[in-house]
């Protein structure tokens, strides 16, 4: 049930054009910074050879391109996210779910299942860039390994958050708008607070905080964690939002 | 007609903050029965309906669907329900196919049974050539079909329609009424409307909702009973003053009209109809026409729905009642 939704969900995504849109746009963007790092390498390709323990390629191009490709999706996320359930409200839509035999959960996890679905795409289209070297060169597979599951674990709890906007407004802008200002302020959190010994709790909030480590090959349990309770918390409190649609009204 | 009950509703209550929009509402729907919901704008129609399909949770009272409680066992419940709200719920950017294909999956129709559940629903709503085209450049009424259709995909015993025929051409709406009636013959259907000939045309029943409370649950023979109001119209080319009439006996009260014509309001156990005809003959008033009054759905609708409830006027130019009491 809850993969019909999803099902439903990406085919509606990739029914409109903005879907195609944001994976042209998305790829286009990551693949101009992605030549530039390779530029970068083949200009100091001399130099790197006669250094003892040069980074290597993976080590050059990924920390950054993911860094950057996680700043885009940020202001990407929000756009695939509004539609969820604000337009399903705006549409009268969500009758159909609520009248058939569903419960709130399945519904909102149907919803986020077909968001995933869409950003798993875009992710497998990302790693083809530096998957693409292996025609000429050897990959550090635990980097990129760690690389992208620190980026699928931030787009997840990106699309958490979108979700939970989306369920709060029959507005998509409103909810795009206010994914997007949530989401902003979760990374930015760490740059309050810096100077004093207690200020490092909301730096511990910080997004970014618990990406960075992913993007040096460093799997913490502890920031993964962090991810899967963002995740969890904005759903149930989606999961609660639909409920109070129906008590409320 | 069977006996079987489909949905019990006992005292039903909602409120919107402190705005109650439903009151203490009962009844009941039986198998094979075709129940209108008749009301004003506000009336409370579509929250009942709402209440019932279970997209809204009751401030109080149950509901009760072919033997499961809507609030204990929703998943059953709702099984057993196909709802068309006002709006139907369609995604324009599928297609019919489609779009039905997921309302089937949505209610657990077996993957093997889908086709045969599409194609079913698709037949008795006169979709068959629809199919593969998208819903968002059907016209109204085809896409209030496939509202439709997507409300009896699963074979329901209770339908519930929030007027469905709104915005449809005269034509679409004798093929919706007939499909209504059709669907009453195997399902339990409850059909909101604020059109009254469609009552009269399509339900079993009729209930009149007015500010929250139910003001009329009556079968149509038990309506037609009402609209026999305890009036008689009469005719006469040469009239006689009004007063001659307002002696006989049993009569309350004499209105005139133009041409003679009289509408003449009565007790309901004494029917003046003898004295008339014989007066008439006698003083030789030249009567012409006489016929039973009788109060259009219209007329009894406006008088229970109507705060006062004493005075009604209705809108047609030619018909002034003033109604002593409910008839």
């Amino acid at each position: 049930m809850i993969f019909t939704i999803g099902l439903r969900e990406l085919k509606s995504l990739f029914l409109s054009p903005l879907a195609w849109s944001i994976l042209a746009v998305v790829q286009l963007i990551l693949a101009y910074l992605f030549l530039g790092r390779i530029e970068i390498i083949q200009m100091y390709q001399a130099q790197l050879m006669a250094m003892d323990g040069a980074p290597g390629v993976t080590e050059i191009i990924l920390p950054d391109l993911l860094g950057n490709a996680a700043i885009i999706l940020l202001l990407v996320v929000p756009l695939l996210t509004m539609r969820l359930v604000a337009e399903e409200r705006r549409n009268r839509t969500l009758s159909l779910l609520f009248s058939s035999q569903l419960s709130m959960t399945e519904i909102v996890l149907g919803k986020y299942l077909g968001i995933l679905l869409f950003l798993l795409v875009l992710l497998v289209l990302i790693a083809l860039m530096p998957l693409s070297l292996l025609a000429g060169a050897r990959l550090d597979f635990g980097l990129l390994a760690a690389s992208f599951l620190g980026l699928a674990l931030l787009l997840a709890g990106f699309a958490a958050v979108g979700l939970f906007m989306s369920t709060l407004t029959q507005y998509t802008t409103v909810a795009a708008v206010s994914t997007f200002g949530a989401l902003l302020l979760f990374w930015i959190l760490d740059w309050s607070g810096q100077g004093f010994a207690g200020g490092n709790w909301l730096a511990y909030l910080s997004l970014f905080n618990h990406y960075k480590p992913f993007l040096d090959g460093i799997f913490d349990s502890a920031d993964a964690v962090y991810h899967v309770l963002l995740i969890t918390t904005f759903l149930v409190l989606s999961i609660h939002r639909l409920d109070a649609d129906r008590l409320g009204g | 007609m069977s006996d079987t009950v489909l949905v019990e509703i006992k005292n039903l209550t909602r409120f919107y903050g402190t705005l109650q929009a439903v009151k203490d509402v009962s009844f009941t729907i039986r198998k094979g029965e075709v129940l209108g919901f008749l009301g004003p704008n506000g009336a409370g129609k579509t929250t009942t309906m709402q209440i019932i399909s279970g997209n809204l949770a009751p401030s109080g009272g149950s509901v009760t669907i072919a033997g499961h409680d809507l609030l204990d066992d929703p998943r059953a419940a709702k099984s057993q329900i196909g709802y068309l709200p006002e709006q139907p719920p369609l995604y324009r950017e599928l297609t019919v196919d489609e779009y039905l294909d997921y309302c089937a999956a949505l209610n657990r129709i077996p993957r093997v049974q889908r086709r045969r559940a599409r194609a079913n629903a698709k037949e008795r709503c006169g979709l068959q050539d629809t199919g593969r085209r998208l819903i968002g450049n059907l016209s109204k009424g085809f896409q209030q079909r496939v509202g439709i259709a997507q409300a009896i995909i699963h074979l329901p015993p209770v339908v519930i329609l929030d007027e469905p025929t709104v915005g449809l051409d005269p034509i679409q709406i004798r093929e919706i009424r007939a499909l209504i009636r059709e669907l009453g013959r195997e399902h339990g259907v409850i059909l909101s409307t604020h059109i009254l000939p469609e009552v009269q045309t399509t339900c079993d029943h009729v209930q009149i909702i007015n500010k929250g409370e139910l003001v009329l649950n009556e079968s149509i023979e038990g309506l037609e009973h009402h609209m026999k109001s305890a009036s008689i119209t009469v005719a006469f080319r040469r009239p006689p003053m009004v007063e001659a009439l307002q002696q006989l006996p049993g009569v309350k009260t004499v209105q005139a009209e133009k041409d003679g014509r009289m509408h003449i309001f009565h007790e309901t156990g004494h029917n003046p109809t003898d004295d008339i005809l014989r007066l008439a003959v006698e003083k030789n008033w030249g009567l012409y026409e006489i016929r039973p009054g009788r109060l259009s759905l219209e007329q009894v609708f406006l008088e229970l729905t109507s705060a006062a409830g004493d005075t009604v006027t209705t809108e047609a130019p030619t018909i002034t009642d003033t109604l002593g009491g409910r008839a």
